[in-house]
Order: C-alpha cells, then structure tokens, then sequence
C-alpha cells in the first residue's frame, strides 16, 4: 500500500489510521445485494461481525471499505437476496 | 569525580552493578538459575535506595519481557534478565521486543535447555533465539560483563540501531565464579551512557501514538527489512562503542565484534564464544603457540567476513560449538561456514549441559583442526557415546 509510512517500530503517529486503511482489500468474496429481493428484514445488518451494513432510506448498503467478505450477510439472508461473488468477477 | 573500585565478586553481580552504574528505570524479571541472584541484587539496590528505579515483580518471564516492553515503549531505560527456560518462556515475545524497535537490555546467564532437566551452562537457550532481531553480546570474564552491559545501552539507543541487546554470559562459570572487577565511578557511567532520549516512541499525552499496530502483507517486508539494516548498522556502532569506551574507561574487548589472540601467525584457529575462550588463551599460552583464536564477542550481528577474511590461508580452522542444531550442522559454525565457503572448517560441539571444557579438551578440538576432519559432521568432544 503505497500510503504506508515506514516509521520506525511501525509506529502510527497520526490517529485515525484505521480510516486510512481500507482493511476491505482482505476480501475474496464479495456479498453482492439484490435489491429487488430484499425485504427489508435487516438480518444481515444484525449479524455483520464487521458494522459493514448499513441501513439507508430505501434499504441496506455494503462498505466495501472494510467488508472481509465473510459470508455471514448472504448466509443468513432469508431470501438469498445476498450473493457471495469472486472478488476479481464481481467487478 | 570519584575513582574506580575493584571488588571480588561474580558475574551475577557484575550485571546488576552495571545496572545500578547505568541507572535504568524500570526492571521485571523472574529468578531462574542462574540468573537468579542479578535481580536479588537488583532489589536489594532498590531496597537500599542504591538505584533509584521501579521493579515490576510478575508471575512469568512472558510477563517479565512484555513489562519491560510497556515500560521501554513509555520513554524509559528498563532491564531484565533471564536464562534457559525462562528464556524460551519469551521467546514469541522477544520478536515484539525487535520489532517495535525498543532499546531493551536484557543479560542472559546461558544455561542448558530441559529435558533431561540441567541447570548448567551451554548456548542452547540463547541459541534458539537467534533470529528474534536481538544483538547477541558474548562474555569471557566478569568485568566484559559489567562493561558490556554498560555499552550496550549506548548500542540499544543509538539512533541507527534501535535494537534490544542481550548480554550473555556462561551460566556457573562466569555467574557464580569470583574475579576482581574495576567498578568505575556511577559519575563516570553516567557521562558515557548519557540521559536517555526516547526516539520513536514515548508516553505523551499531547503527542498520542500508536505502538503494535497491524502490518499487512502489503508492509510487513518492508519493517523486517529495516530491522535487517539496523542490525546491519549496529555492527559499525559496537565498534564506535567499544572504541569510546576503551578511551574512556581503558579497557576493550578486540574490536567490539571480535578478538583475535595471536592469530597473526597462527597455523590453526580455534573459532569459539563465551567463557572457554580464557582456556583457549591458555592453551595457546602454554602448550599451543601455532594456534591462534577468534573469540566471536557479537554473535549477531554476525562479523562473518571479518572472521573470514582471519582464517584464510591456515592449515586448519576448528569452531567450538556449545550448542547444536539437531540433524544439521552447529550453529557457529554454520554462520562461519556461509561467509567462507571456500575454507575447510572443522566442526566440534562441546560443553553441553555444563560438561566443563578442560585445556585436554580444547587440545582435541584443535587435533580435529589439524586431522581436518569434520567438515561433514561435527565432532562431538569428551562425549562416553
């Protein structure tokens, strides 16, 4: 990652670092959400391990920022409203 | 300003003067033999108000280690020590230690590993260290100890450095055993050690830091290459080190790195670390004027090409290894070995577990030198097997 600073002993010294570092880059799977499918049921939501969904007006969006695309979202889902895509093919 | 005192005393005491003279400020150690008495003496110091410092008492070398990272991370001078098992006790640690790049001293009285169970010296524990990023400084004497300790601080802090150090010296043979030692003024230690400066990170509230943070794939080379540099520089600052010292104090130890003894001329060359090196000189002095020795002071950074470079041209080169690397070849040698891989260098393992290394003894390691033989597989010495 081009922005790292390679202080020494990797010490961070500007806080706020996790806003910076966009941990979602992990990620091998991708939950892509249908909305038309969506119910509104705010499963996945409740049961993100990551705070990464998030409700709006109309629905729910993904950060992508930070998903680790775990799965759990598309597991829980009860109208397969969520799919678990190949990072490289969802693009 | 006062003058030097010379007193009888053991190796263990030797590091804990060297503690008090240096004036940290903060200690956590565990006892384990034989290093056990350094921090009695340590807090009795305290007790006294002889040193002036905190002493964490914690319920394991694990916590030992990782408490004197806490602290050196907050901005200040901090030692513990430790040997043998507790020393594998802080071995996940010790990379902690390197990585966040905390000038750390730590003095290891090298003992053997369990199982069977022995309390005696070899350099397996320091050994299985060997690539946790610490600078690994080797004693002969008592007085290297308590001088060693002393620059070591100034190695740790240096601003090309930033490295924990562990000082080692042979459990029982040095720990336990009285020599007359120059204890210079606290004054004087004061004025070559300086006051410490924290570098890159301390406890300030107006400057808040983060310390151990994740390193990704996409980093994490990056900061163990910088670790390799700095190991890299450390090998030019223990040379500065030594130098200033012996202009200050009168007293040095080869080169910092290494110390050759009447290597000029020598037809063979005993390579070996720690405290058998006295009774090299010794067989050298009374039996042996063709052999010359390299006493490896600084193990890593390894001198490799320095010691090289010593040993071409030799009728015979013999390493005397006081630790083995199980199904390979030992480890002093090995180190010697890749940086002169055109020398034949005879391999012995001696020692362990505390088997004293008599002058007959050293006499049949150099006889490996001159058959030139173990090359292929080192030669066990006074082994009934």
């Amino acid at each position: 990652m081009g922005e790292t600073e390679y202080t020494i002993g990797a010490v961070v010294r500007e806080p706020g670092s996790t806003r910076r570092n966009k941990t979602g880059r992990w990620r091998v799977f991708r939950p892509v959400l249908d909305e038309e499918k969506c119910v509104g049921c705010a499963k996945c939501f409740m049961f993100c391990p990551d705070g990464c969904i998030r409700p709006t007006e109309d629905g729910f969006e993904i950060d992508y920022d930070y998903c680790k695309g775990c799965g759990i979202c598309s597991k829980v889902c009860p109208t397969d409203a969520i799919e678990m895509v190949m990072e490289e093919e969802a693009e | 300003m006062s003058e030097s005192e010379v007193r009888v005393i053991n190796g263990n005491y030797a590091a804990a003067e060297a503690v008090r003279l240096v004036d940290v400020d903060v200690i956590a150690a565990y006892p384990i033999t034989p290093q056990t008495p350094v921090v009695e003496y340590l807090s009795e110091f305290i007790a006294n108000g002889e040193l002036d410092a905190e002493f964490i008492h914690v319920e394991s070398e694990h916590s030992a280690i990782s408490a004197v990272i806490g602290a050196s991370a907050t901005g200040v001078r901090v030692f513990t020590a430790t040997a043998s098992q507790g020393l594998a006790l802080m071995h996940e640690v010790l990379f902690i230690a390197s990585g966040m790049r905390l000038p750390i001293v730590m003095a290891v009285a090298n003992r053997a590993l369990s199982a069977p169970i022995n309390i005696w010296c070899d350099h397996s524990d320091a050994m299985a260290q060997r690539d946790a990023c610490w600078i690994q400084l080797y004693c002969e004497s008592n007085q290297e100890i308590l001088d060693t300790i002393i620059q070591a601080y100034r190695i740790a802090e240096h601003e090309d450095v930033l490295l924990p150090v562990m000082v080692c010296f042979d459990g029982f043979t040095l720990s336990h055993t009285l020599e007359p030692v120059e204890i210079p003024p606290k004054e004087k230690v004061q004025e070559f050690v300086g006051e410490f400066e924290p570098t890159h990170c301390r406890l300030d509230p107006e400057e808040p830091m983060t310390l151990g943070p994740v390193g990704g794939p996409d980093c994490y080379m990056e900061f163990k290459k910088m670790q390799d540099e700095a190991m890299k520089e450390a090998e030019r600052v223990i040379g500065e080190v030594n130098r200033e010292f012996a202009d200050e104090f009168g007293r040095s130890y080869g080169n910092g790195l290494v110390e050759e003894y009447n290597t000029e001329d020598a037809d063979y060359i005993v390579i070996a670390m720690g405290s058998v090196c006295g009774t090299v000189k010794h067989v050298i002095d009374e039996e042996r004027p063709d052999v010359g020795l390299i006493r490896v002071k600084s193990y890593r950074p390894f001198p490799g090409e320095q010691i090289a470079e010593i040993i071409q041209d030799r009728e015979g080169v013999v390493t005397i290894d006081r630790a083995h690397s199980y199904g390979a070849m030992p480890p002093l040698w090995t180190d010697v070995k890749a940086h002169a891989p055109d020398v034949e260098i005879s391999s012995t393992i001696a020692g362990l577990g505390g088997r004293d290394i008599r002058p007959e003894d050293v006499l049949k390691a150099i006889e490996v030198a001159e058959k030139g033989k173990g090359t292929d597989e080192p030669v066990w010495i006074n082994v009934n097997a």
